[in-house]
This record gives structure tokens, sequence and C-alpha cells, in this order.
């Protein structure tokens, strides 16, 4: 085996993420060809407050899949998080108080989810799909059923306020997202998530202790959906009941359209956070081209189902020994 | 005299099995103890123990003259006692270097990873075993052979003083146990002491300074190498004589059958990247060997022959008529069995009962009007584990509890149930004891004498030899000769497996 110096043109095909990119330059291309209104600054800007959403849950969702797991709850927990931000506003708590107890309460659901995974060992499907529904209800036990109106201005600032045209949660995702991508990329502790989600035992083997990290990325993965939540919250100045319904699902399929795996031990933030543009920047191009938006749900479905295909492909050629 | 390590007493039960009774032994700086014993002697169960993975009820354990307990694996690791297990435990998804410097990269203070500094320390410590490999590439895309190796190297890296290696050969290619072997003189000379298990004694004569036999959890002696010899230590290790290991020789066939005509025959396969032009016949009643190194595409021949994945072109004759096998269904059907080599993930559902097992590919013999007839399976499944002598309390027992060598025969048994004219078995003897398998060659040789036909694909020549009456050499994906069971030596099967006997028949000429 040779050792190599200096870009590997071949290796650079194999980054999940460069790829991503490649797709979003020339997807971007080929829009434009199309519609004017692809590369403005408005449609940008509407394109990165989109992703800042989903976006920011992928920081999470991908710490969760790399150490093996997933979480389902993410989208209960944003739409929880921002009725209980809303119901303090609302009994007068300050608004820096509220914010704080509400990203406290996601980190919880995140901690009950660790909790229940790595302890006790369920599951990560049915234990996340459970909290996710106990979430929900009560969520909606708490506001009755009812949106939460009227937050103040102090709060909605968060969600509408900006410096210039870029508004405040672009630079709150982006800052997240470089923040945790170089810590997991280059921090030993952020690291154990990919032993974890490798081989399992052999990281409980070289004294990793599984648990903790497990139950620390739930925890990160609740907070992320919490602080999109009240994001969202402070963007629409309301706290829908029915918000993130989708959410989990679309995250997943972002994380592995950027390299993230089931099987756990792969994919980095980077990666999930370019799935996730990728999604929304889809999504926009297929409305700006007009493409009734029953046909998107197809569409995505597609997208997934092809990127695992690719992914699956790649594995095959590794691993070829087994040939069967 | 102060030893390094010494253990006294240890003993530990499992529900059912007192599985170490009572062993104690030393072990100094610099020096290879062999641990020898059947599948199921209580080596693994004993190695555990001073590992740290498992507890004993009683015992005492010192290193350096000091009473030490561990509560875990990673206790006993920062003792510098480290077992490198025969299933790997690297981490496929991260590179060589993160896994030999696995949780204990080189940090800065804020907990950064200093890559260079990383990458250099791997460097070094592969440079001095010898090994040339980019500190950057996955492990996952390293052959099994070169995973065993960095699987060492991760353990002295780690500061391992004492080092227990699980049967290290059993994937490597003749070259890797070369450079294991050079490995193991390098660290014995570092002052590092071994505890090296092993199911091939000849390793241990070329390794170990100290042989120690157990049986039944029991200690049963402990003599310099220099005072053994094979015969005495397998018969401390079965307790019985074993005569042959490979029975009775079988009568040269060819000779009364040598116009025979075959009875399977390939011709002309190929499948590309994997092996080209397998041509070939199997007569009635013959055994024929499948010699060749690792990676000269001796199973993936068999999978071809049963179908189990595209090939290129090959045409197939089964007693002189044209066949086709396009999956292995077919292959079934036309009565050609194929025994995996990995019997663990391909052959076997280890989380079912044997008796489960047993019937997995004829359950449908077992269907009434459409349901199974539990009953007449227990039946079946008891008959055929006392017809293949698999040691078990229950058929209900699952698969996993089983010994290695139980596990082959649960194999051999369940593809014997659907009635093969035509067996290939793949590695049949890999991590199985002395005992099973002299009977898994009984099998083998019973099966042929009933004028059916055997490939057997094995990396143990001796075994080979000692079974076969024919022997096919691969290279490369390719057949590179035949050797008549009057004319074969080791030596020309090695050249023909090499891809050098070109060379050998000028020297001969």
């Amino acid at each position: 085996m040779k050792t190599k110096n200096g870009p590997d043109l071949k290796m650079l095909a194999k980054n999940r993420e460069v790829v991503v990119i490649l797709i979003l330059l020339a997807g971007t291309c080929l829009v434009s060809a199309f519609t004017p209104y692809f590369l403005t600054s408005a449609n940008l800007l509407s394109i990165f407050m989109g992703v800042s959403v989903e976006g920011l849950i992928a920081v999470g969702m991908a710490l969760v899949l790399i150490n093996g797991g997933m979480d389902l709850a993410v989208g209960s927990t944003m739409a929880f998080t921002g009725v209980a931000v809303g119901l303090l506003l609302k009994n007068g708590v300050p608004v820096l108080s509220a914010i704080l107890i509400a990203m406290l309460l996601s980190a919880g659901i995140g901690l009950m989810n660790g909790l229940l995974i790595a302890k006790l060992g369920l599951n990560p499907f049915i234990a996340t799909l459970g909290i996710m529904s106990a979430i929900r209800g009560i969520m909606l036990i708490l506001s009755k059923g009812m949106a939460v109106l009227d937050m103040p201005p102090a709060f909605t600032v968060i969600g509408q306020g900006g410096f210039g045209n870029i508004q405040y949660p672009i630079f709150i995702t982006i800052s997240i997202v470089i923040i945790s991508d170089i810590a997991l990329r280059n921090s030993r502790f952020f690291r154990q998530s990919y032993y974890v989600g490798s081989n399992e035992k052999a990281a409980k083997l070289n004294g990793i202790n599984v648990v903790k990290v497990k139950i620390f990325n739930y925890c990160i993965c609740g907070l992320c959906a919490g602080i999109a939540g009240i994001i969202v919250t402070a963007r629409f100045g309301s706290a829908s009941v029915t918000l993130g319904s989708n959410t989990a699902l679309s995250v997943i399929t972002a994380c592995i359209i950027g390299g993230a795996s089931l099987n756990g031990g792969q994919g980095t933030i980077l990666g999930a956070f370019l799935g996730a543009l990728f999604m929304q920047v889809l999504s926009t191009s297929l409305n700006l081209l007009g493409v009734n938006i029953y046909w998107q749900n197809l569409i995505t479905g597609i997208i997934l189902i092809l990127a695992i295909l690719i992914d699956s492909l790649n594995e095959m050629r590794v691993s070829k020994q087994k040939m069967l | 005299m102060l030893h390094f390590l010494r253990v006294e007493g240890l003993f530990k039960a499992y529900p059912g099995v007192q599985a170490v009774n009572d062993i104690g032994f030393t072990l100094d700086r610099k020096e290879v103890l062999a641990l020898l014993g059947e599948n199921g002697a209580g080596k693994s169960t004993l190695t555990k123990l001073i590992c740290g993975t498992e507890k004993p009820d009683k015992g005492k354990i010192f290193i350096d003259d000091r009473e030490v307990y561990f509560d875990s694996a990673f206790d006993a690791m920062k003792l510098g006692v480290n077992m490198v297990h025969q299933e790997l435990s690297m981490v496929g998804d991260m590179s060589v270097a993160e896994n030999i410097f696995i949780n204990r990269q080189p940090v800065t203070r804020s907990g950064r990873i200093k890559w260079k500094e990383l990458y250099d320390a791997t460097r070094k410590i592969m440079g001095k075993f010898n090994l040339d490999i980019d500190p950057g590439t996955i492990v996952r895309k390293l052959p099994m052979g070169t995973q065993q190796l960095l699987e060492i190297l991760k353990a002295v890296s780690a500061g391992a003083k004492i080092l227990i290696l699980d049967e290290p050969t059993s994937s490597l290619t003749i070259d890797q146990i070369d450079l294991l072997f050079d490995l193991v003189d390098t660290l014995k000379r570092e002052g590092i002491a071994i505890i090296y298990i092993t199911h091939k004694l000849n390793e241990v004569f070329r390794l170990a300074d100290r042989v120690m036999v157990i049986r039944d959890g029991w200690h049963i002696h402990t003599a310099p190498v220099a005072d053994m010899s094979v015969n005495k230590i397998v018969s401390l290790m079965v307790g019985r004589e074993i005569k042959n290991l490979y029975g009775e020789a079988r009568a040269i066939r060819n000779q009364n059958n040598s116009d025979g005509a075959y009875c399977f025959e390939v011709r002309g396969m190929t499948a590309k990247d994997l092996y080209s032009d397998i041509s070939f016949g199997i007569k009635k009643g013959e055994i024929l060997g499948v010699a060749g190194l690792i990676g000269a595409g001796r199973s993936e021949m068999a999978l071809g022959i049963v179908g189990a994945h595209k090939r290129t072109s090959g045409s197939f004759y089964k007693d002189g008529k044209p066949i086709s096998i396009k999956n292995p269904r077919d292959a079934i059907r036309r009565k050609i069995a194929y025994l995996t080599e990995d019997r663990k993930s391909l052959g076997l559902y280890l989380n079912y009962s044997i008796a489960l097992n047993l019937c997995c590919n004829k359950l449908t013999a077992f269907s009434g009007p459409g349901f199974v007839d539990k009953r007449r399976l227990a039946q079946y499944a008891s008959e055929q584990v006392r017809l293949f002598n698999i040691r078990t309390p229950s058929i209900d027992q699952k698969v996993n509890n089983l010994s290695g060598g139980n596990q082959q025969k649960c194999l051999i048994a369940a593809w014997m149930g659907v009635d093969p004219d035509i067996l290939i078995v793949d590695e049949p003897t890999r991590g199985v004891d002395v005992g099973a398998k002299s009977e898994i060659y009984r099998i083998i040789k019973d099966y042929a004498d009933a004028d059916k036909s055997v490939l057997l694909i094995s990396s143990e020549l001796p075994e080979l030899l000692g079974i076969c009456d024919r022997i096919m050499v691969m290279h490369n994906g390719r057949v590179t000769g035949f050797v008549d069971k009057n004319a074969w030596s080791e030596e020309i099967i090695m050249h023909y497996a090499t891809g050098t006997a070109e060379e050998l028949e000028k020297a001969d000429a």
C-alpha cells in the first residue's frame, strides 16, 4: 500500500460532502437555466432560512446515527419545546429564562431517549417511537390542542431579526454546524461516537463508556430539536401544535444523503447539513419550477432510496470477498 | 523464584459446567506459553479470567508478585494484560491510526486530536513490525489477516506486557503467518510475556517455550516444549490416543475406477474478478481436495458452482448430462450441497435450536397439510444428533452454545439432510478441536465410501494429503494443476499454489 500526499481526485470523489456539494452546484446551474428566480438573494436567503431548522436538527440526528441509533422523536421534541417556550412566556417568565428552561426540557427528552436505549437496552426505533407519541401527547395536553399565539417582540426578534439581510436563525444554525463539525472531527471525546457506532463491543473493551456516549448524543439531539423549536416559534410568533410531524424522516433522509448510515459508524455533521441543504434546494426548486406539491413527497422518497442504493452498491464493492 | 505472572487456584463455574477447576500456572517475561486443549476444555474461560472479562469464583492472580483484581477488561489493560480476540475487535469504519490508538489518540489540552502526531506514531509502530499501510486507511477495506496483525499492534502500543493471542493465525495467509511469527519473536525479545492459544501444533513447536494442556477445566500437564512431541500433546489434549487423525488410508480408488466417467463436471466456469476458466471433473466415491492460498478463489469457485452469484460463463454436467445451476435452489435440487467455511454467519442460524437448524433446508419434508409436524421434526433431529455424534444436552439447545466442532457437525448434518450426491465442504475443520476433527474426517470418508463425491476445500495441507484421493490446486482464480495421490508432496502443491510450478518443471528438466 502506498502513502499519498496532496489532493487525490479519487478520494475526493469518494468523499460524500464533496459529492453533495457538486450535485448542489450542478442543480443550481440546471434550475437557474429554467427560472431566473432561483439565483436571487431573496430566494437563497429563504433556502437558508428553511434549512436553519432541519439543518440544525440534522446535527443532532447525525450524532445519534453515527453512534448507531436513531431518534424519531425530534419532530415532537421540536413542537413540544415551541409550545413550552410559548406557555412560559405567556405566564410571564422572562424571555431568557423561558428559553433556557425550554432548552433544558428538550435536552431532558433526549436524556429520556438515551436512558431507555443505552441503560435499558431498548431498540432505538421503538423507544423513540414511543417517546415521540408520548411527547406529542403531553404537548397537546398542555396546550389543550390550541396554538400558542402572541409572543413578545423581545422573543420573536430571535427568529425575525438579523444582521442586515441575514436573519439570526441562519447564523445560529451555521455556527452550531461549524462548531460541532470541527468537534466531531477533531475531539477525542466526540470521536468516541464513531467507535461506539462502528463496533460497540470493541469500544467497550477499550474503555469507552458506551452508555455515557449514547446518552450524551441523545441529549444533544433533543437539544438541537429544542433549539429548532424555539427558532420556529420565534420566527412565526406562534407555537403550532402540528409542527414537525414529518421532521424525523426528512432529517434522517438528509443525514443519509450526507453520508450517514443506519448501521452506525459513518457520516459527518457537515454531510448531514449539506444533505438538509440539498433537500431544501430540491423542494424550493420544485416549487419554483411549478411542480405540484403532491409530487414532492414522491420525489423525496425516490431520492432517499437512490442515496441508500448508491451507498449499498459502494458497500458491496468494498466487501466483495463475501460474494453473496 | 519471582514470576512475572502467577495464577493460583482459579475456579469458575457456569450453570451446569465447572469450566475452570483449580488451575494455576506461571509465566515469565520473554516467554511464550502455548495453551492447548480441545474446544470446550476451558481455554477461553481461563483467558477471560486472566484478561478481566470474567471474574473467577475463587483464586488469585499476581503480577510482579502483587495480587491484582480486574473489574473489567479495561482494568486488566491498564495493568498491561491484553487479549487479542479471535473475533476481531477492530472498528471497521475508522482509520488504521484511530484503531491502533483507540480512545488513546494524542490530544492537546483542550481535547483536540493531534493528527500528525497520531499518524506518525502509527507509522512508527507499524514500521517496527515491517507493515507499510497508510495510517488513514479505513480498516474495513483491509484483508482479515492484516486486521489481525493490526489488532496485535494495537495491544502492543497500548503497553501490553502480557499478551494473550487466541488462535491468531486462523485467518492468516502463509505469508502473513510468517509475519506474525516474526512479530511474536520481536515481542518476546522486547520482554513481553505471551500466552498463545492455537490448534495448529506446528506453531507450538515454532514459537512456544512451554506447553500447558488443559482438559475439561482441569490442568493436565505443563512442560518445556523440548520435552513434548505432537503425539504426546494430542493424547494429553484428548485424554486418549488418536492413532491416526485421518483414519485408515483409503484404498486408491482411481485404479479400479480410472475409466469411470466423471459423475460431475464443471467446464470453463468464469466470473469476472473472481475466477476464470475453471474446469474439472469428479468421480463417484472420490474425495477431490482443493488446495490454494487464501485469496486463490477457492470458496468463490464453490459459491460459483452452486450459483450463489452471477457467472460470466461455464457449463455443468451431472452423470454426463448437461444441467443448469442458476441459484443455490437449483443446486440443492440437483443434489449438490455446499457447506460454507463461514458457519457462523452463512451456515447456521445461531440463535435457533439444533432441531430447527437441522431441518432448515427440508422443512417441507415435515409439513403435513401446511403445518410443520413438530413431533416428526424432533424425531428426525434426535436421529441426526445421534448419527453425527453432536454433543449437546438437548435438541432444543441454541446452536450458539455449542463448541466449534459440534457446530460444524450440525452444519454437516443439516446438509446431509438434502441427501446430496456432490458434497462441497469448505474448511470443515477450521476452529475445530482434534477430537471433532477426526470425527469430521470419518463422516466425510464414510460418505465418499457410499459412492458419493466430495470436493474438499482446505487450507491445511496435511488434511488434504490425509484424506483426499486427488488434489486440485488453485492460484489467483485459476486451476494451476492436479496432483494424484501417488505423485503428490507438499512441495509440489505449494508450487502450484504459489504459481511457481513452471519453475519447478524447468528445474526438473
